[in-house]
């Protein structure tokens, strides 16, 4: 039986064989491994790409204090972008699970439909939430828009749940049972993280401050933005960096929204501003990286 | 020599509900094909799974007919001159691809034409596929599409990733999104083999050896099959067995178990998990009460280890403790304190919070009860905890079931029965064949809580467009109209709509809908009856109920014949009809018919009123029927439209007065009766009627 980092391990080995480029986790607080600029801005334009990497993801609102046994605010998602996809890649997909012990000769594996949007980033996909014996454990997406873009070439994207999937291999009704390492719990790495975040995240962070950081994030992001046009040597031009600025409102988004301080007629308002500045980056990419084609 | 077709789309997983609609349209794609060449079949049918849309077809023939076409020219006496052809003779040879001597000379009504006869050779029928295939297959639709070769490449619902096109024993060759046909197909994706070579005649075969069901039917049975196997009783569900049938290649249902303990939770949220997150059936004990079990069906051929069966249990006590977990951590705050947290919840976001519909249902369901004479309490309180439990982890994720779980916790909090109940039953009814909210409390929440979405909905300007209808309007009308007349609460609509003349008319499409489809009045009844007015539906419905009891006597269509004449005349005198009538000046009328009309009339007036107030509206349909002698008579003695004015103006008045009085009821001149036809197409009239009058 695989340890969590074993699986980690195994699937990563894996994708790198198939040509992925493995990434360390992007350093940001960010809500997905579709956030990290490893797929939001490389999935964009016409250069293929392929790149496998565990992103832990935030999100706020998910926290349970650490008492519910499957809900985490911060939870571990194995990305792989393959682009463009290949025309065996469920295939492909069906192969890494037979890396990590599943012999799918003898289990109940399905697609059901399961498209994917994020009006936050402009993008939206089509694909299906793939079940293992009844359990969710990956969200395969062929991603249509990013940034309010129409992708050059078409990428699939495969989000692996990896506490869950571990769970099931390791047969844990709890992911903080899951054993991490050889005699360390996912509880012993993890619970105290679980626990005292959640206190911040419903019960101190201060919403003054957060408002604060969100538009001086937000001011940063557009002055960048701002300067591009005027920008002389643009292949130097800090897109990345802008990008940082819009994971960082999105993330204070998130947390406002924790923190129950987003009333209605706002919130609608806040996510066009996060939009905006994302869709001002995926811009600002796809004309720079066109300017180094053309160079 | 008569061919067969086997055409095999195979593809990543389609979304199951779309198949059938899907193979609607291509089997009528390719009829349409087969017309525009020329040819035909004698068998076709369609079929699918997840992974293939699949077409067959017999009969085909080897080619098509030949044809030959007249092709007409420039006139004889222009295409030649001195025995020799002239350049218009010469530039319709040249245009045909042929010399002038393989001309014709055509007489027609307008002299002699130069024709040609322009033959083609049938062609084959397998080219013609072969040509025709990728753009039918491309125009399937489907309600989401996406690309995957690149942008600008072709759309389909899922990746296409191989074709099986074949006529007869040839391959039918072409390529689609870079797929090129041919004559293999792929089995179950970890249970059968890879580019299978396949023929028209034994590829279901092969397919079965492969672990593919490509009939519906037979997955539909095996499943059932398999569920009669399972020694339980399983609650059946067409629906989910439906889906089961369009997500799976090979479906075998297993039986798994849990807990017992669970069964302390609600009903509800149990079988909901099941259904709508795990896909599964509920099972039954001995007393129609819920089992501690439930089957999966599987998309594969066994669990000879019990491993799906043990990774499914497993999944579903995961499911279960979270939802006793939410159970117990919604319980720490009641209801009635989350009242203020609906401000964080958006309803619409110009139409504010769910705080700010909350405190106007409670308002609106004030004032239901009030015009409804009814005791408000229950109402109102329903209505200000309505909407709390979308502040709860329950409904957050069994989404499903809001209003439900509000109303169980409402209970378990100690709220009393009516109010728990309607708050329980506030979406009802969900569809035309759901029943209405049992309780007045429960009606008057349900009519609150749609009328203001409705008028809210209307004022911003989301109204519905065509089949676009996200807000859902159509059904909280027809809800509405349903909680109304099944309810028996004759509420004053116009009240209720407010002034907005396109929500009034929003409603009378919903109120005829109502009447005709679900009650199943005719089509004219409810014109005429609406056309008197629908301010209150309990007393449409009576009107119509009289007005279908009354149409087969023998006075009553004739009457109703007499009547339409009236408005005619009428309106051919440009007298306002709508307007209040003018008094009738008994010295001006004509002793015999015209005087008794009148007398008779009169005689009948007050009797009529006195039906209508107490809405015996047979028996005053049945007095008015009961004038017909006289009308016919007056018909055929007096002239209406006599010489001397004042004595044609007394005579339109009477008339006047006669229609009315029976209009309050009906507007007769709507009934089609037997001696017209139909109007064209006779389906609903959809001419206006005043909102209310």
């Amino acid at each position: 039986m695989d340890t969590f980092q074993e699986v980690l391990f195994k699937l990563k080995k894996y994708w790198s064989e198939r040509g992925a480029i493995i990434q360390e986790p992007y350093d940001l607080e960010v809500g997905a491994g579709t956030m990290a600029p490893e797929t939001f801005l490389r999935v964009l334009g016409p250069r293929p790409y392929r790149v496998a990497y565990v992103q832990p993801s935030r999100r706020p609102a998910d926290g349970r204090y650490g008492e519910n046994p499957n809900r985490l605010y911060k939870h571990w998602q194995l990305q792989v972008i393959l682009k463009p996809s290949p025309a065996d890649v469920i295939d492909q997909y069906l192969g890494s699970l037979g890396a990590i012990g599943i012999d799918l000769r003898k289990h109940d594996i399905k697609f059901e439909e399961d498209n994917w949007e994020s009006p936050t980033l402009g993008a939206w996909g089509i694909g299906w939430q793939v079940m293992l014996d009844g359990l969710e454990i990956t969200q395969f997406t062929y991603f249509q828009q990013c940034g309010g873009i129409d992708l050059d070439l078409v990428p699939a994207e495969l989000t692996y749940g990896l506490e869950r999937l571990t769970a099931f291999l390791q047969g844990k009704d709890s992911v903080y049972d899951i054993e991490w390492a050889p005699g360390a719990t996912y509880g012993d790495v993890r619970l105290a993280d679980e626990v005292q975040f959640s206190v911040y995240n419903f019960e101190m962070a201060d919403v003054a401050t957060l408002w604060k950081l969100f538009e001086l994030h937000e001011k940063e992001c557009q002055r960048l933005l701002e300067s591009w046009r005027d920008y002389p040597d643009k292949k130097r031009f800090p897109v990345l960096p802008a990008y940082d600025q819009v994971l960082k409102c999105s993330h204070l988004f998130n947390l406002l929204d924790s923190r129950g301080a987003i009333s209605v007629t706002e919130r609608v308002a806040v996510i066009g501003r996060v939009r905006r500045l994302a869709l001002g980056a995926a811009q600002c990419w796809m004309e720079q990286t066109a300017a180094e084609v053309v160079q | 020599m008569s061919l067969p077709l086997l055409l095999e789309i195979g593809t990543e997983e389609i979304p199951d509900w779309m198949i059938e609609p899907a193979l609607n349209h291509l089997q009528s794609l390719f009829q349409e094909l087969l017309e525009q060449n020329r040819l035909s079949a004698n068998w076709m049918r369609t079929d699918a799974t997840p992974r293939r849309l699949v077409l067959r077809a017999e009969g085909l023939a080897e080619r098509q007919a030949d044809s030959e076409e007249l092709v007409s020219g420039p006139p004889k006496a222009a295409a030649f001159k001195d025995g020799q052809p002239t350049g218009a003779a010469l530039g319709f040879a040249r245009k045909m691809g042929v010399e002038v001597a393989a001309l014709e000379v055509q007489t027609t009504a307008r002299g002699e034409y130069m024709c040609y006869r322009k033959k083609a050779a049938g062609r084959e029928t397998l080219q013609i596929l072969a040509d025709a295939l990728p753009e039918l297959i491309l125009k399937i639709y489907f309600p989401k599409t996406m690309y995957w070769t690149g942008k600008g490449g072709p759309r389909f619902i899922r990746p296409i990733r191989w074709i099986v096109a074949l006529v007869g024993d040839r391959v039918a060759a072409f390529e689609v999104a870079g797929v090129r046909s041919g004559d293999r197909t792929y089995g179950h994706r970890l249970l059968g083999g890879r580019e299978l070579l396949v023929n028209c005649g034994n590829y279901e075969q092969i397919l079965r050896d492969n672990f593919v069901l490509v009939s519906a039917a037979e997955r539909r049975a095996r499943i059932e099959t398999g569920l009669a196997g399972l020694g339980v009783k399983v609650k059946p569900d067409p629906a989910l067995l439906e889906t089961l049938v369009y997500i799976t290649e090979y479906p075998t249902p297993i039986l798994g178990g849990f807990d017992p303990e669970f069964l302390k939770l609600p009903e509800e949220v149990l079988v909901t998990v099941m259904r709508h997150h795990q896909k599964y059936f509920s099972v039954e004990d001995a007393e129609g009460g819920l089992a501690p079990h439930f089957v999966a069906v599987m998309n594969t051929s066994a669990d000879p280890e019990g491993l799906v069966r043990r990774g499914n249990e497993r999944v579903l006590r995961a499911r279960f403790n979270d939802a006793r977990f939410f159970w117990n951590v919604d319980q720490h705050k009641p209801l009635v304190d989350r009242v203020a947290d609906l401000a964080h919840v958006t309803f619409q976001t110009k139409l504010g919070s769910y705080l700010d519909k909350t405190k106007r249902v409670v308002k609106l369901a004030k004032r239901l009860s009030k015009l409804a004479k009814m005791d408000g309490v229950a109402a109102e309180r329903a209505a200000l905890l309505a909407k709390c439990d979308l502040t709860t982890d329950m409904v957050k994720e069994l989404t499903e079931l809001q209003g439900v779980v509000g109303g169980l916790y409402a209970r378990a909090q100690g709220e009393p029965e009516e109010v728990w109940r309607a708050i329980y039953e506030q979406y009802k009814p969900e569809s035309m064949e759901d029943t209405i909210p049992a309780t007045p409390a429960g009606r008057l929440l349900a009519l609150a809580d749609k009328l203001d979405t409705l008028q809210g909905c209307f004022r911003v300007g989301l109204v519905p467009t065509g089949s676009r209808d996200p807000f859902a309007l159509r059904r909280a009308a027809q809800g509405v109209v349903k909680i109304l007349v099944e309810g028996k609460l004759g509420l004053p609509l116009a009240k209720l709509l407010g002034k907005d003349p396109a929500l009034a008319e929003f409603f009378l499409d919903r109120v005829k809908h109502y009447f005709r489809e679900v009650r199943g009045f005719a089509y004219d009844e409810v014109n005429a009856v609406l056309a008197a007015g629908w301010d209150d539906l309990t007393d449409v419905e009576s009107r119509l109920e009289a007005i279908q009891a009354v149409r087969p006597t023998e006075n009553f269509e004739p009457l109703a014949a007499s009547f339409k004449r009236i408005k005619n005349i009428l309106r051919q005198a440009g007298i306002d009809t709508a307007r209040a009538r003018p008094l009738i000046d008994a010295a001006l009328l004509e002793a015999g018919p015209e005087a008794e009309l009148l007398s008779a009339f009169e005689r009948l007036r007050s009797r009529v009123k006195q039906f209508r107030k107490k809405r015996e509206y047979r028996t005053a349909l049945e007095s008015i029927a009961s004038l017909r002698p006289r009308v016919d008579l007056f018909f055929d003695k007096v002239l209406v439209n006599a010489p001397d004015e004042k004595i044609r103006r007394n005579r339109l008045t009477l008339l006047h007065n006669l229609l009315n009085e029976s209009s309050a009821i009906a507007d007769f001149s709507e009934i089609v009766t037997s001696t017209e036809p139909r109007p064209a197409g006779s389906g609903p009239q959809e001419e206006k009627a005043q909102p209310y009058e």
